[in-house]
């Protein structure tokens, strides 16, 4: 089904591959201005700029920087509040898995400032915002509390110091029932997956295992993560006439959050408006998790017919919303004595929570990224999305890829101590290329793998051998301060694997005065989406970028949009955005020919001017002149990503349109008495394409690695013997510091980079894979630990590496040396 | 006693009088709420994340002093006769960027930019103090700064070029200073202040022993001096704290002499005050001290308040006791002092009764031949509370351990001394094997706990560890000053 392709699709395509195929050079140096086109000496005779600000593949700055030092960038709690505004605080379960037998709210009614209560009883609609339609994520629960923090009832209250203190009132009477924290202890005691697990196989597993000359077995623990989005999770709804709501919201997924507004009201989707105009912050953490609020504020705006706003303090946020799945995964590797890999076995067990919410997709891409850039001959993946009694996790840059990334290089590493290689070795020596050696698990090809090159450039700009020689030199000499090194590569499949998700609108509007209206599907979290498409549309229309105007995300303008997510943001919406503006130019080159007897060739889009034969005027006159002539200066873009389909009962297809590569090199010191450690030195050489925005793909980059790091190192989810999460905030929860960064740290893009497929402008994603590039300081942690028992076995350190866990593991070592 | 009832002080350019402020108001709610100042954000609620970063300065002995703290967990109150700048006060009436706001744009700085006003309060006050700060004095003004977008590094190259972008010396803030004295110095009328509803009642002393007659008349007052343990109370477990009584204002409180080889510390004294004046006395704890919270906290958090809230885990106990602090309690003009090991009664619970303050901790100078140290080992380096501290104090002569003084935060209920270890030393020859015997009867002194900082098992395995490593970084040094060794 997802290999038919309308004409309409081919006609879109057929049009944006010869848009794309017109792509111009990237200057020579970020940041410059493009080299000015070759024109006609006649066509520059009113002078026009010589090329026009913030186009692609220059280097912009965020659109909303200025607002953001300022403190003028409005946040969804930053909008004035109508007079009569309530708030809206949760109440939470106490225990972490009980029978639910009632609720007695009296208390809390009668608190001062309390206007309303609302319980499951009071959802007028479906009691259920489960982003997949599997009705397992109740609004509040009816019979069964299933986490501890769980949300049981809201207050609804004048201010939200009240809410708060109100909602400490209540008296729950409950019947505890036996529950289960993890994964391990849940297939212990029988638990359901939440979601289908899946099976990703390809050749003859165990066979292959029996023949191979070495074999090992082992087992690695991979911590979940909060978001710990400096914006936390908010909802605020404004009631209107008839059935209709208008919400503000910080979420990633403005339609879903629309649709379940709607569907906990009862109401038709076209009554409810979501608007997004920035967050501060999502990684993943407000794709579904907003659902809830955006319900709560809704449903207590409907029924109190005021205003209601609902903002969770710090630790609520922590405690009632999911965060990145933990994994243990159980594995078995065949392997040569040249360490080349022969089959692969594992089984990768989640924490999903109480629902299902989005473990479904995230367990699977697991599987998808347990290859990370390795052909594995034989391989047999099985995913365990086990239900456990905690918050329901969910999506988080990289959506379970970089657990299965984790687990390839783990497998690396003990091959590489098995073997007494270089780690480094073993990864070169499998990684996907030659003679049939192309096919991943799920039986797609890899056609554009450039690690080859990219790991060798990174190899000898990071000097790798030789530093690793003098590491293992100087270890040998030191008692105390061991070193690590570690250069790990990354290779990240893109596209939504539910292939629906993979197409995005966007609107635009060019006004009579030349002024342009930008809308699209995605939303703003901090990645520069808004101005990677204006500058899209700034080099399609060949206007200067301060021409347009970006607005905030609203499913008024784009219905039936995607969730910003999957590292997804520009290439869909950039497309879309492309799409809409040549429709107007389309419709401007014929207003041209009629009106001036030119044919479409001599009709050309100058900087911030037309040319229309031998002459030449500012796009707002000709604008003008064609808003005159009553042409429809609006269009609506959409697009589709061409080429993907998924068969997940099978486990085959083409779920992804195209890789994205990187590579990363870490060294690390660790002091052996008391496992602190710190990042000496990171060079990093990354992969996005033809790059849209250099500084900006730059900056994501390195934030990402800084995350990745901090996931796998000091970021630890701690839950007590009761359920409940103790590490709720950020003075226990520890996400990296300005000083945490590595001492010396080198990052580039590889500018040689072009996306083999038709993307936007030859860019690709970026979103998610440098997250991926922290496992360097993982890995070089664990050489570190390694070197106390001269690198002979592999220290099998789990993550997160807090300094705890680097400490235990020498011991251990040292213990068995 | 002639009182007032208003805070006032001046908020960016205006001057203002806030009439009935409870005790449990915050900064960062009147900012956001009651002025609609949206550029400070709230991030967390307890001062870890910086988004609500302003500046508050302050008429000190030295004059008008700014630092940057944060307005999540500061009382309105506590800002009476203050001058509190907001990140709206930055930018120039013509919208013209500040310095700080357009070198943080330039290098792409921001990403999603809700910690960004934060940032740029932080960096301002940094740039006001260092014009042209190195990358490590960037990277301490943030340690109370989180970012989740960009991994830091824009950041710290916008904030070491921000000088190119503007002088110090041409700042509205430097150039209205004598007015600003001024303004604050008329605010100051030497009065009680008493304001807040009944039951959430805000008490200024008017000085020290006003303080003193308030807590008797309201014995068991939440005392507030930093409010960085306080604040806490009201944002996260919404605690009534009334009577409050501030604390914070009170210039004799804070101060730090020294005579006759004794160091007198005014519990008043935040941690940034005791920084700038005493590291060179004790040159050990000037790392340790990098290392206890972020900027802002520092410029909040006080000595006494981190004595006195009895945690188990406070970073100045352990080393204040190995190195033979005493701590005094006041009560009315009646003083008692004690060793500050013995204020430390059980968890929870301190020898202060409900009348009595600490006033003053005082610490003798080092004597020749005295060996210190002090660690602090934590999951995150830097801004993050101990899951083990360590005080450690010996004098050698002749090879021989003498006058050792231990103490541990993290292992017990209360900061505690290893007195098994201590007798192991004291006495004992100065080597490797010393240190390993007293390491090995830590679990005499210690049966410390698990919890989400560390378990039990490495807990006892650092403290252990600890005693070789002090012994490790100081042999061979031992003829010498103490001094410092890199880990």
């Amino acid at each position: 089904m997802d290999d038919e392709r309308t004409p309409q699709d081919s006609e879109v395509s057929d049009r944006l591959t010869e848009l794309l195929e017109i792509d111009r050079p990237i200057p020579p140096e970020p940041g410059l201005p493009e080299p000015v086109r070759s024109l006609e000496p006649a066509a520059l005779a009113q002078a026009p700029a010589a090329a026009v600000s913030g186009a692609v593949h220059q280097n912009r700055v965020h659109d909303s920087a200025e607002k953001h030092v300022t403190g003028r960038a409005d946040y969804t709690d930053d909008i004035a509040q109508p007079e009569g505004t309530l708030h809206a605080y949760l109440g939470v379960s106490k225990i972490a898995r009980a029978r639910l037998k009632g609720l007695d709210l009296d208390a809390v009614r009668r608190a001062p400032g309390v206007v309303d209560v609302l319980t499951a009883a009071d959802v007028p609609g479906i009691n259920d915002v489960s982003p997949t339609g599997r009705n397992d994520d109740p609004v509040f629960p009816t019979d069964e509390i299933e986490f501890h923090g769980q949300p049981l009832f809201a207050v609804v209250a004048e201010t939200r110091d009240a809410a708060r203190r109100a909602a400490l009132l209540a008296v729950v009477d409950c019947e505890p029932l036996p529950f289960a924290l993890d994964p391990v202890s849940a297939r212990k005691a029988d638990y359901p997956y939440v979601a289908p697990p899946l099976k990703l196989e390809r050749g003859e597993v165990d066979p292959a295992l029996s023949a191979a000359p070495r074999r090992l077995a082992g087992s690695i623990r991979i911590g979940g993560q909060d978001h710990m989005y400096l914006e936390g999770q908010i909802a605020f709804a404004i009631p209107g006439e008839d059935d209709e709501m208008v919400v503000h919201c910080s979420t990633q997924h403005p339609s879903e959050a629309q649709h379940m507004v709607a569907q906990v009201l009862g109401v038709p989707s076209n009554a409810v408006t979501v608007n997004v105009r920035r967050m501060g912050g999502g990684f993943g953490g407000k794709e579904s998790q907003m659902n809830l609020f955006c319900a709560v504020a809704a449903i207590a705006a409907r029924r109190t017919g005021r205003p209601v706003k609902i903002r969770p303090d710090r630790d609520q946020d922590m405690t009632a919303t999911g965060k990145r799945h933990d994994f243990v995964v159980d594995y078995t590797v065949g392997f040569d004595e040249s360490g080349r890999i022969q089959a692969v076995e594992a089984d990768f067990a989640a924490r999903c929570g109480f629902s299902s919410d989005l473990s479904g997709p995230v367990t699977d891409r697991a599987l998808f990224h347990a290859d990370n850039a390795y052909f594995y001959p034989h391989v047999r993946l099985r995913s365990h999305p086990m239900k456990t009694n905690t918050v329901s996790n969910t999506a988080f840059r990289g959506f379970g890829g970089p657990q299965g990334v984790v687990f390839a290089e783990r497998m690396i590493e003990e091959i590489a101590y098995a073997t007494g290689q270089d780690p480094l070795d073993v990864r070169k020596a499998n990684f996907y290329g030659g003679a049939g050696r192309d096919l991943t698990p799920y039986h797609q090809s890899v056609e554009d793998n450039i690690l080859d090159r990219l790991v060798g450039e990174l190899e000898e700009k990071a000097d790798y051998r030789r530093r690793r020689a003098q590491i293992v030199a100087a270890n040998a000499g030191s008692t105390i301060v061991k070193r690590g090194i570690a250069l790990t590569p990354v290779k990240f499949g893109i596209s939504f694997t539910a292939t629906w998700y993979n197409q995005a609108g966007a609107l635009i509007h060019v006004y009579n005065d030349g002024s342009i209206h930008l809308n699209h599907g995605g939303t703003e979290m901090g990645q520069g989406l808004n101005t990677k498409v204006a500058q899209v549309v700034a080099d399609a229309f060949q206007v200067d970028f301060e021409r347009i105007k970006i607005t905030k995300t609203t499913t008024e303008k784009v219905p039936n949009t995607s969730a910003t997510a999957a590292s997804s943001g520009s290439d869909l919406n950039g497309m879309a955005a492309l799409d809409a503006v040549e429709q107007i130019k389309a419709r401007l080159v014929t207003f041209a020919t009629e009106t001036y007897g030119v044919a479409a060739e001599d009709v050309a889009f100058l900087p911030n001017a037309v040319r229309i034969g031998a002459e030449t005027m500012s796009f707002d006159a000709f604008v003008k002149e064609a808003y005159k002539a009553r042409i429809q200066l609006s269009a609506a873009g959409f697009y589709k990503t061409p080429k993907i389909h998924w068969d997940r009962d099978k486990g085959m297809g083409r779920p992804f349109y195209y890789y994205s590569y990187g590579a990363a090199c870490s060294e690390v010191s660790i002091d052996t008495l008391t496992g602190e450690y710190r990042v000496e030195r990171t060079d990093i050489l990354h992969d996005v394409g033809r790059s849209l925005n250099p500084a900006l793909d730059k900056g994501q980059v390195e934030g990402a690695f800084v995350q990745g790091m901090g996931w796998l190192t000091t970021e630890e989810l701690w839950w007590d013997d009761k359920g409940a999460l103790r590490t709720h905030a950020p003075s226990t929860y520890k996400i990296p510091l300005a000083s945490d960064r590595p001492r010396v740290f080198n990052v580039d893009l590889a500018d040689w980079s072009e996306n083999r497929e038709l993307t936007i402008k030859r860019s690709k994603a970026v979103g998610e894979p440098p997250f991926m590039l922290g496992i360097s300081v993982f890995e070089a942690l664990s050489m570190a630990v390694a070197s106390v028992a001269d690198y002979r076995k592999c220290p099998r350190l789990d993550a997160p590496a807090t300094p705890e866990r680097v400490l235990m593991a020498v011991s251990r070592l040292k213990t068995k040396a | 006693m002639t009182q007032g009832s208003e805070i006032r002080f001046v908020l960016n350019g205006r001057d203002v009088a806030v009439p009935d402020v409870a005790a449990d108001r915050t900064l960062l709610d009147f900012l956001r709420l009651d002025r609609r100042l949206t550029g400070t954000k709230e991030g967390c609620a307890e001062g870890d994340c910086g988004a609500c970063t302003v500046l508050v300065g302050r008429l000190t002995a030295d004059g008008l002093a700014y630092a940057p703290v944060n307005a999540c967990i500061r009382f309105l109150a506590s800002v009476h006769g203050c001058h509190v700048v907001t990140v709206e006060h930055l930018s120039g009436r013509d919208g013209k960027l500040h310095p700080v706001q357009q070198a943080l744009v330039d290098h792409h700085g921001s990403q999603c930019g809700f910690c960004t006003p934060g940032f740029v309060m932080a960096l301002y006050a940094l740039w006001m103090e260092v014009p042209e700060p190195s990358e490590a004095q960037v990277e301490t003004a943030l340690q109370g700064n989180l970012c989740r977008c960009t991994g830091y590094s824009p950041i710290v190259r916008a904030a070491v070029a921000i000088s190119r972008y503007g002088s110090p010396a041409a700042d509205p803030i430097r150039l209205e200073r004598e007015a600003i004295t001024a303004r604050l110095a008329a605010l100051r009328s030497g009065h009680r202040i008493v304001t807040g509803p009944e039951d959430n009642r805000s008490i200024l002393p008017a000085d020290i022993d006003d303080f003193a007659v308030c807590l008797q008349d309201h014995p068991g007052a939440t005392i507030v001096a930093g409010a960085t343990d306080v604040g806490l109370w009201v944002t996260k477990f919404l605690r009534p704290i009334s009577p409050a009584i501030f604390v914070g204002h009170l210039d004799a409180l804070k101060s730090i002499t020294i005579e006759d080889g004794l160091v007198r510390i005014g519990a008043g004294a935040s941690y940034s005050d005791v920084w700038a004046r005493l590291m060179g006395h004790f040159p050990h704890l000037d790392a340790y001290w990098s290392r206890i919270a972020g900027w802002q906290v520092r410029n909040m958090g006080t000595i006494g308040g981190n004595i006195a809230n009895g945690s188990p885990i406070g970073d100045t106990p352990p080393v204040l006791i190995a190195l033979k602090a005493e701590v005094t309690l006041r009560e009315g003009d009646r003083r008692r002092t004690m060793p500050l090991e013995d204020f430390f009664v059980a968890y929870g619970k301190q020898d202060r009764a409900p009348a009595e303050f600490v006033e003053e901790i005082t610490v003798p100078l080092p004597r020749t031949g005295q060996i210190d140290a002090a660690y602090k080992i934590s999951k995150r380096r830097e801004e993050d509370i101990s899951s083990v501290a360590a005080g450690i104090s010996v004098t050698v002569l002749d090879g021989r351990i003498t006058d050792c003084r231990i103490a541990f935060g993290g292992m017990a209920g209360t900061p505690k001394r290893a007195r098994a270890a201590e007798a192991v030393l004291n006495g004992g020859s100065w080597s490797q094997a010393t240190f390993d015997e007293a390491a090995g009867v830590l679990d005499q002194d210690f049966q410390p706990l698990s919890d989400w900082r560390a378990s039990a098992d490495y807990r006892m395995l650092v403290a252990g560890n600890l005693l070789r490593r002090f012994f490790l970084e100081h042999d061979g040094e031992r003829a010498a000053p103490a001094g410092k060794v890199a880990a």
